[in-house]
């Protein structure tokens, strides 16, 4: 449960980096591009810093780490919200693929994602698997090939990605499939959502007759049942990191604002009330942060996918409880400065009500564990 | 920890001794105290339990953290997570020793003479003298450092202490009491005190038990007159008494909040069972409230093992520093969530064993957020340490 020396050196050098190029200023300026991101920013995020590959194994072109390690950088990610298709490429497709794809598909595309060459998404569903988002969308077999037919009504940075990987339910099978294809596909159309979070770009994606080839359909079906409930479940935890980060900076931000704004004479956290509420926060912050460092040591570990999977979800339930907290503690403990667009602490609570449902609510997610206690 | 790194082989066999040992020896009588006592239980066969803690002593079982050296068994951090795990499933019985054994003992391990080491440590290993903690005073308890309680020096260097402390859980139990006292007339604050050991069975002592909300009588206050501490029963100089407290309270936080873990957890155990009794299983609300329960106990499982992971600086680190707030605010929860999920049932005085434990856990755990530094004194440690918000004002000390 200690961070190796490695691991620190991972985080000390995201924290640095990320500090210089998601910047409030650098995150403002993204937010207000066409495609969200500074590629600049992204393209050394892939080639120089290697991050995409952190945790595709050695043998497929990665660093060979896990869990552990990219809980790090995310969390780093989530306290500069960083806007970049890191979360969509690492922790949604490759994950899948890692998780999900057989073997051929995993040899082509995992390399090309570790070495940066390759941007990849898929759904981020409003519910704590990925069952959602393939029941609206249908796959049929053609002469050819496939047909998908159907939508998916959130996917993060489809502008941007060179591949697209959905899940679709196939007419008397149990689990879906999952495929991989490029995002010009004839038939397939992206509609940009307008949405409140800039920080993050997402897309409508309707299908309409879209012709696929066999070889687009990428599972390894004997694996599909486990492996997407571990690729839920690891995608819960990734994004528990990310929040836990965007918690820390709220807390970070209300203590430095609080520590100098001075009213009747003296700070306004030297008062009772202030003081408190920040220790309220980061009592919820160490204890999700040990939640989320805990998961990802499971993660590491040959944990089986029941115990995997309630962990994570414990680590996004008490992180969404938490970031959600924070963001609405630090504006009001800013004040009317709180309020407006200048200060930080609004990118923090849009953010946090976006991610509330990314994979399902803390509710649902609590709905999951209680089944599996109570069974 | 268990989680993070696979098992040594070792710490496997470590874990099948203890586990053979106890399902060897608690048994019999003992069967009537397995899960009984801990706080909110302590009158529970206090007589047995005093049993249990020699036969465990015989066993090498009590201070199985102290170094070799000073007669505990030196257990590595591993092996005494393992030994704490395995004594909370087996349900041994709530450790009457525990003051004496991660406070007191501790402590004249740290700062205590050759002497006081060799007084007392052996009377805590072997189970055969309990300690109390004297404190609180009337008008001392947040603010801890303004005991009133006087003690001054005999020309024989015996030291005698003329005062009052209360709340002391178990002096009527207990053997011996350590105490803080005023050394220095007219001082004030943390300056000025004695940190002395005396035996509560003498003519100048008087303890009077205090009636709980429960209805146990499981604290006391405890009077001074003209009480004699032996002339070797200081630990630290004259003036060093809040060093010596404020260090013991650092031991507070230590490996034992493992086996406290072990403890949540059968408790949620029990709250679980309870529901299912009582058919409330698809109560949405309910489950919500008990997914969120478990969510807690990992995060605190989680925590602990973080804690333990670099006791060096403990005192610092901010898993540390937020502990005790999250647990004691936790279980308070776990108590509410019980009495729900009994319904009326919760009301009626039980003598069923699930109903009379949570409705135990549901009264007890209203004090887990006043002993050991209050919510509010928890939050302004955090604040303050932790964020480095300015301080509290503090009367200067004279
Ligand atoms: C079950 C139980 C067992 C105990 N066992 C022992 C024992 O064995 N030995 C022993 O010495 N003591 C023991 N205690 C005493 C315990 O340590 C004290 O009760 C505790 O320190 C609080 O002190 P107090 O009761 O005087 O409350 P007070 O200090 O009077 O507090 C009253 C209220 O004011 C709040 N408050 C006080 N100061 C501040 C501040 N600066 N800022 C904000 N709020 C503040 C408190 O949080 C609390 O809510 C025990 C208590 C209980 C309940």
């Amino acid at each position: 449960m200690h961070a190796s020396e490695d691991q620190i050196l991972i985080r000390d050098a995201a924290e640095s980096f990320l500090g210089d190029v998601s910047s409030s200023a650098a995150v403002r300026a993204a937010m207000a591009r066409p495609e969200g991101h500074d590629p600049e920013v992204w393209a050394r995020i892939r080639s120089e810093l290697g991050w995409c590959g952190l945790a595709i194994p050695e043998a497929l072109g990665g660093l060979g780490l896990g869990a552990p390690e990219l809980v790090l950088l995310l969390e780093q990610a989530g306290r500069h919200l960083l806007c970049a298709p890191f979360v969509s490429t690492v922790c949604l497709a490759a994950n899948l693929l890692q998780q999900v794809a057989d073997e051929s598909a995993q040899a082509r595309l995992l390399p090309l994602i570790a070495d940066g060459r390759l941007q990849a998404t898929a759904a981020m569903p409003a519910t704590p698997d990925w069952a959602s988002s393939a029941a609206s969308l249908r796959a049929m077999r053609t002469a050819s090939g496939w047909q998908l037919d159907g939508e998916i009504a959130r996917i993060p940075d489809a502008g941007t990605a060179g591949l697209l990987l959905v899940l679709a339910r196939v007419d008397g099978a149990a689990q879906p499939a999952l495929f991989a294809l490029d995002p010009s596909t004839h038939g397939l159309q992206l509609e940009a959502l307008p949405t409140w979070d800039a920080t993050r770009r997402f897309h409508r994606a309707t299908f309409t007759a879209v012709a696929l080839t066999t070889d687009a359909r990428i599972d390894a079906p004997a694996r599909s049942a486990d492996g997407l409930k571990r690729a839920a479940a690891l995608a819960q935890l990734y994004l528990a990191a990310e929040a836990l980060g965007c918690a820390q900076q709220c807390l970070d931000l209300t203590v430095a604002y609080v520590a100098t704004r001075q009213q009747f004479g003296r700070p306004v956290g030297s008062f009772q009330a202030v003081k408190h509420r920040c220790a309220e926060m980061m009592i919820r912050i160490e204890s999700a942060r040990s939640g989320v460092v805990g998961a990802a040591q499971l993660a590491a570990t040959a944990a089986d996918t029941t115990s995997l999977a309630m962990d994570c979800a414990m680590a996004r339930v008490l992180t969404l409880d938490t970031q959600f907290y924070c963001a609405q503690e630090a504006i009001q403990l800013h004040g009317g400065v709180g309020f407006t667009w200048e200060y930080d602490p609004q990118l923090y609570f849009k953010r946090a009500q976006a991610g509330s449902h990314w994979f399902g609510t803390a509710d649902a997610l609590r709905a999951e564990i209680s089944e599996a206690l109570l069974s | 920890m268990t989680e993070a790194r696979p098992a040594l082989p070792e710490d496997e066999l470590f874990r099948a001794e203890i586990v053979a040992w106890l399902d060897a020896h608690l048994c019999g009588d003992y069967e009537a105290v397995r899960h009984r006592g801990g706080p909110g239980d302590e009158e529970a066969d206090p007589v047995l339990r005093r049993r249990w803690e020699q036969e465990l002593a015989r066993g090498g079982w009590t201070c199985v953290g102290w170094p070799k050296a000073e007669g505990g068994r030196g257990l590595s951090i591993a092996q005494q997570v393992i030994f704490h795990e395995e004594y909370a499933r087996a349900g041994g019985p709530g450790r009457m020793g525990h003051i004496g054994e991660t406070l007191l003992g501790p402590s004249l391990i740290a700062w205590g003479t050759p002497e006081q080491k060799a007084r007392f440590l052996p009377g805590i290993r072997a189970g055969t003298e309990f300690w109390c903690q004297g404190y609180s005073e009337p008008n001392a308890g947040s603010d801890l450092a303004n005991v009133q309680t006087r003690c001054w020096q005999e020309a024989d260097g015996s030291w005698r202490v003329q005062g009052q402390k209360i709340w002391t859980s178990l002096a009527h139990e207990s053997d011996w009491i350590f105490v803080v006292a005023r050394c220095v007339p007219g001082s004030k604050g943390s300056k000025g005190l004695a940190f002395l050991l005396l035996p509560l069975r003498q003519p100048g002592i008087s303890i009077r038990p205090i009636r709980q909300m429960a209805g146990g009588n499981e604290f006391n206050e405890v009077f001074f007159d003209g009480a004699v501490a032996e002339a070797g029963h200081i630990v630290g100089a004259p003036g060093e008494g809040w060093k010596i407290a404020m260090g013991l309270l650092e031991f507070e936080r230590g490996l034992s909040t493992l086996g406290q873990q072990m403890h949540f957890l059968h408790e949620f155990e029990l709250v679980l069972d309870a529901m299912r009794r009582s058919g409330r299983t698809h109560d949405a609300q309910l489950r919500q409230r008990v997914a969120q329960a478990w969510c807690g106990l990992r995060a605190m499982r989680y925590n602990a093992l973080r804690v333990l992971a670099d006791r060096a600086d403990a005192g610092l680190r901010r898993e540390a520093l937020i502990y005790k707030h999250y647990w004691s605010n936790w279980h308070r929860e776990l108590g509410k969530l019980a009495m729900d999920v009994l319904g009326p049932e919760a009301d009626v005085v039980s003598d069923d064993p699930l109903i009379r434990r949570l409705q135990q856990l549901f009264f007890f755990s209203r004090a887990d957020t006043i002993y050991a530094g209050t919510n509010e004194i928890q939050l302004n440690l955090i604040a303050e340490r932790g964020l480095g918000l300015p301080r509290e004002p503090r009367p200067a000390a004279a």
